[in-house]
This record gives structure tokens, sequence and C-alpha cells, in this order.
């Protein structure tokens, strides 16, 4: 795992060097044991390395045999082996052992369609000498990322956008259309980012860039077939589905253990990072290390289920417990990584955990994320299923009560009677046909904190509308689809990789120089998962039951058997409940607001009150702190001050 | 004898609205015009009991005694007088 950077410049004059260390510099923290900088006349590509495979000679940017090629290359491509394997057989040579001298030769025996014989986790860019091209690509699921942006003179990219801004020509300005994504949809749309004028190369997508023209082009896409349920027994159907899962996520751990340092493992206390870490003890039955996040506040704490996994499994766990006040402290931290304003704390325990992994001499965790996409783990899928049962009798008194079983772990909730529940849970007959019907009470929700903006962003997003946005983005035959399914393609392809998978994945494990690896999302099984019938996805609301069934030999059954609980994390109170911190202080006092300009200062004063009073309790409350506070920190480390290359001076 | 809907109307401009421009009638349905959120009428609901000592039961959360200002100051004023008489009377007199 590692951070690249690169420029192309498009007049014939050479490619700045000293440019492209700052750069690469900016990411050191992705690549701290070894850098590199290629440069041939109008580009230069720049290499931080975190050495995990073929430790010795996998030495970047590369270059193949007669120089035609070089690569910058960040990630894994887990089926390399085999891979090179079939390359020796057509005849190709090859100097070193690691995945990226295979993905040059795939490059020269497949062109750009090279990438679909790849089963990794990448961001990659080759210089093409003979085109005179740069080929630009990102994994399937979008799980490494990769950001570009031209100036009038340049072509750059770059692992995080911080590269892109050590480039004193690339203008910094938050993206109001991106703002009131955010405030929507908790994500950005693909290609646009936080930045004005940034984008990101979207995931499953490739690009090529010449001096004249710039294509963008995707290679894979996600489909749900449909037409289930045909011939022999339903039992003997469900048995065929949960062997062919369970040999299939059995191969996608085994080729993510392949490793020159040791593989660790995330234990969350929940299901999917108990199944991969039994998955990878079984593949590799000596010794196994397991990092987990505890917190005090028994709403969030899972160590119960942790210890109880790491026992039954036998592994070598250590523990390093959250509190309000670590969060707070890191928060400003995590946002310099994550780049984007976000909605919720959750990443700045992972942040932390990262930290631990690191301290114990760890690069490489396996993780868990992708189960709950892929396989029907989110509580949404449940309360959409709900909410159209309810919507089909709208008279009953008791249907509504149903809704408490939802969210057990919500207090909020739990206090409600069913007059309420079934009042806010109602489904407007304009909804029902809504591609969006899964998610629109929580994007309602979620747009009200729009309320905080101030009047000029009001103003200029009045005229937008975020939904015809997304809408634009949907697959042909979308409205045909099973409801199950149009939920899971809006978490799998927009919340998974603009959320998931980078602020609260590559982002807060890169800062310490940590790579995850995720078998939930090996193509393969994303894929095979997109074709098992819904109803063994949640059977009536039992949700991620085929998992649980193909699973259940071999994971504690108090881990099988428990509700399901989706990671969370303390959020306001993290910056209200414990020690005054004096950057929330100063960045939500009334001063600092109106230079930003973003936010009303009387509105969020009030909300701050409601805070130190104790009085916010609720969702939005809390996600409104959390996305002003962050987008406040956001303008204070990238938009108001340059980014501290200095820092990172380049060795 | 307005102050209790003044009182509460407060409350939910500063703690839903958190002062912005909207506005809305003291008749408005707050499901109807999601004027409050599942949250939120947990969040009214405590004020209440907090700000006039009372105890508000299960069975007495339905949108019937709670769904508008007028709604809520006249359960608000119900059951002030079954509960205390003379906390009642002071109550009027204030008003």
């Amino acid at each position: 795992m590692c951070g690249i950077a690169g420029i192309l410049k498009f007049h014939d004059e050479p490619a700045d060097r000293e440019l492209v260390e700052r750069m690469i510099s900016a990411v050191r923290h992705r690549g701290p044991d070894a850098r590199g900088v290629y440069c041939d006349r109008n580009v230069a590509l720049g290499h931080a390395r975190l050495s995990i495979i073929d430790l010795a000679g996998g030495q970047q940017p590369m270059q193949n045999v007669d120089h035609s090629l070089c690569i910058t290359f960040n990630g894994e491509i887990f089926n390399y082996l085999e891979l090179r394997e079939e390359l020796v057989q057509k005849g190709y040579r090859f100097a070193t052992s690691s995945d990226t001298e295979v993905i040059l030769h795939l490059y020269q025996e497949h062109g750009e369609d090279c990438v679909k014989f790849m089963n990794g986790q990448w961001a990659f860019a080759i210089w093409d000498g003979r085109r005179q091209e740069l080929f630009l690509s990102r994994d399937r699921l979008g799980i490494r990322p990769i950001f570009h942006t031209r100036t009038a003179d340049a072509f750059l990219f770059g692992s995080e956008i911080k590269c892109l801004f050590a480039c004193p020509k690339v203008h910094r300005e938050i993206d109001l259309n991106a703002l009131d994504q955010i405030f929507t949809f908790w994500f950005n749309i693909s290609p646009r980012t936080t930045f004005a004028g940034i984008s990101e190369l979207p995931p499953g997508h490739c690009m090529r860039v010449s001096k004249r023209e710039m294509r963008v082009w995707r290679y894979w896409s996600l489909g749900f077939p449909g037409g289930w349920d045909s011939g022999g027994r339903v039992a003997d159907r469900e048995e065929q589905w949960a062997q062919q899962l369970l040999d299939l996520l059995k191969d996608a751990t085994r080729i993510r253990l392949r490793s020159d340092v040791p593989v660790g493992a995330y234990l969350s206390g929940g299901l999917d990072s108990t199944v991969v870490t039994a998955l990878a003890k079984q593949a590799t039955p000596s010794h196994l290390k397991t990092f987990s996040v505890t917190f005090d506040d028994a709403e969030f704490d899972e160590s119960t289920y942790q210890r109880e996994a790491s026992r039954f499994l036998g592994t070598d766990h250590q523990e390093i417990r959250c509190t309000y006040d670590d969060i707070g402290r890191v928060f400003p931290e995590v946002i310099q990584h994550a780049e984007t304003p976000i909605l919720r704390t959750a990443p700045a325990p992972l942040y932390i955990l990262s930290q631990l992994v690191h301290d114990n001499g760890y690069k490489v965790v396996l993780t868990g994320e992708g189960s709950d996409e892929m396989l029907g783990g989110y509580d949404i899928y449940k309360e959409a299923k709900l909410r159209r049962f309810l919507a089909a009798r709208p008279d009953s008194q008791i249907r509504p009560l149903l809704l408490k079983k939802l969210y057990p772990y919500l207090p909020n909730v739990q206090a409600q009677t069913g007059a309420y529940l079934k009042e806010f849970f109602r489904v407007e007959t304009e909804d029902s046909a809504s591609p969006f019907f899964s998610h629109l009470p929580r994007w309602k929700l979620t747009s009200k904190l729009k309320l905080f903006f101030s009047d000029a962003v009001k103003s200029e997003i009045q005229a937008r509308d975020s939904f015809a946005d997304l809408e634009s983005l949907l697959p042909a035959g979308f409205s045909q689809w099973e409801p199950f399914c149009q939920a899971q393609y809006l978490e799998a392809i927009f919340l998974l990789p603009n959320y998931i998978l980078s602020s609260q994945g590559d982002r807060v494990a890169m800062a310490h120089s940590v790579e995850i690896r995720l078998p939930f999302l090996d193509y393969r099984v994303v894929e095979f998962a997109a074709k098992i019938p819904p109803r063994l996805k949640m059977k009536v609301l039992n949700e991620k039951y085929i998992l649980k069934k193909c699973t259940a030999p071999f994971i504690p059954r108090s881990v099988a058997e428990r509700p399901k609980q989706p990671y969370r994390a303390p959020d306001g109170k993290a910056f209200f409940a414990g020690q005054p911190l004096d950057y929330v202080a100063e960045l939500l006092s009334p001063d600092c607001l109106r230079r930003s300009g973003l936010f009303n200062p009387a509105a969020v004063e009030k909300l701050v009150d409601k805070f130190k009073n104790g009085r916010a309790i609720g969702t939005k409350d809390n996600m409104a702190i959390v996305g002003i506070l962050s987008t406040q920190l956001v303008m204070h480390h990238f938009v108001d001050k340059p980014v501290r290359t200095t820092e990172y001076a380049f060795s | 004898m307005r102050s209790v809907e003044r009182e509460l109307k407060k409350f939910i401009k500063d703690n839903f609205f958190f002062g912005d421009h909207s506005d809305f009638a003291d008749s408005d349905s707050f499901l109807e015009q999601g004027i409050i959120d599942s949250t939120g009428m947990l969040e009214l609901v405590s004020f209440v009991q907090q700000q006039h000592g009372i105890k508000i039961e299960d069975d007495e959360l339905i949108p019937d005694n709670l769904d508008s200002i007028d709604r809520l100051a006249a359960f608000i004023r119900r059951k002030l007088a079954m509960s205390a008489p003379e906390q009642s009377s002071q109550f009027a007199t204030k008003a």
C-alpha cells in the first residue's frame, strides 16, 4: 500500500521534479518505507512505498525491460501469482517477484483491458511512452483513492487531494454543490469532491490522458439479475447458495493473506469481522493477531463479543479504549486525512485503532467491510421492508410496534409509542414509487441540516436538486429491480466508496501506514452476492441469513445470534462532554463562522448551547454539529492555509 | 393567557429551527408540516414535563394531545388542572 502522484505537462517543457517530490511528500504517511521519482521529459511520477510484497525488489516507480512503460501503483493485486504464471507461459520474463511488475506486463499484453483480469484493490498510473499517454485505473469498488485536476499547463494526479494542493497553481475552494450533496446523502457523488475543480476517478473506471485529450470510461458495473427461484427444492437451493458463498469467501480470504509481512485482523465484535478472522485462522492456523477498539459507553461498546470471538478463535488479541476525549482530540487529524466534511465521528475510533496496529509493528489487517452492503446487513434494508409492510395496512395499530424491534440499540426509538412511530415512518404516496424509497427517511432527515447554512450558501444551492444528480447515475432498468436490490445498490455503489471505504477506511488506516484488505469486497464475492435471492439475505427480518447459515459451524454462537449492532461512535458528546477543546470553541465562534461564510453563526450558537446544556439527544443535532465542525476543519486545513508539506521534507 | 403557547413556540424555534426564519401557526400539525421529528417529540415532552412539573404517561403520547401548539397547550392546561388545582390557579394568574 502506498501513495502515488504525478504530473503530465501539456506543452513541450520538462515536468517539475521538485513539485512531484512535494506532492509525494504530502502523503508520506501512506508509504514511509521508501520513495522514488521518475522523470521523462513532460511527465513525472512519484511514489511513497509501504513495503508489503517483494520487500527488496518492489521499488517504484517501476519500468519495464525496454523502458517504454513506467508505473506508480498503490494497492495489491491478490491474484498476481496466477497472472504471473500465465504471463510467464506467454514468454514474459520477470525481474522481480512483485505484483507491480505483473501489472506492467499485463498492460503490455492486454492494454487497457488488463484491469479486467485483476482481482484486488488498486489505484495506479502507467506512463505509456510509445503512445505518450498516461493510463490511470481504480479498483472496481473504490477501495483505493485517486484524485486529479488540471491547471493551465498540466494534468496532476495523486492518492490524496493534498498531493494536488502541493502545487500552488491549484485553486483551493469548497464546492458548494458538494456541500449540498454531503448534507443530503453523507457523501459527494463521484467524480465530484469537496473541492471545486478537483475530481476523483470513480470506482470501476479507467482514464487516459494525453497532451491533447482526456478520456474516462467505466470498465466494471454491478447489476442484480433477478429471476430467482426456479427449479429444484427450495432447501437444496439454499444449501447450494450457502456452500458456494462459503467457498468463495474462503478463497477471497486465502489470497488476501498473500504478503511478505504478517497480516492481522480487526475484530469489531460483529459477524463480518469474526467470519473473516475465522477464515484467516483456517487458512493459516499459526499465530494471528487481532485488534479492537472499545468504548466506556455501553451504548457503543462491543468488547464482550470481541473478546469472546478472540477466545473462540484463539487469536492474540490487542484492544484500545476510546473515550469521548480521545475522539475530540484526534478529530482534526481525522479531517486532515479524510479531506471532506463528515456527519459522524465514526472514523475517529478507527484512526485510533490503526495507530494501535502500527504500534504493534503491523502493516496489514483484514476487515469485514462490504458484507453489510452485499449480503443484506444494514438496518436501512429492514426499515424499508417494514415501511412497505406498514404502507400496505396503514390503519394497523400493531404493525408500527415492529419498528421498535428495528432499532433495539437506539433509546430514542425505544421511548416512542406506536402512534408516533407510525406517523414518523408513514409512507407518502409519492414516495412509494421513488427509486430512493429505502433511503428517503435518511436523506430527508439529513437535508434538514441545511437550515444551518448561511443565507449566501442557501441561495447558491436553492435551485439544485441533489436527488436528480443521483438519479441520473442509476443504471438502466433500475426501477424494475427488486426494492431490496435497489437499496443494496445505493449502499454499495455510493455510500460504500464515498464514505465507508474512504473516510472510514483507506484514509484513517493509511494515516498510520496500515493497509486494509477486505475479503467481502473480492469482486467474485460481490458479483455472486448480487445473484443470491434477497429472501436468503434477509429472511423475514433476520439479516445476513445466508452468511450466518454458511459460517455458523466455525464462529461463536453468541456472535452469530446477537442482535445486529451497527458500528457507531459518540458524536456530539466527543466535543462537549469532556474537557473543553480550544479548536472547537474557535472554529464554532461567530467570528470564525462569519469568515468561512458557510454557516449561520446565530443558528450554530443555539446548537452549541443545546449541546452544552446536554439537551441535544437526536441524530439530527449530532449530525449537524459533526458536519459543521468538520466543514470548518476542512476550511481551516485546506482553504485557509497551505498544506503542511514542509513537515514532510523529502529526503 | 397565551404564555404557554408563546413558551412552546420559543422552545420549538430555538431547539428545532435554531432561530431560522421559518414560521408556523399554533394550529399547524407538527407531523404533517414536518416541524418536529421523532427525537424532537421526546425533547419537547421532556421540556414540558420539566417546565410544568407534570408527568406525561405513555398512553398520553398521542398526536391528539401533542400534535400542534394549540393541542399541546390545551393538554398541558388539562394536566395541570387535574394534577394540582393550586398549580393551575397559580398558572392562570401568571398567564
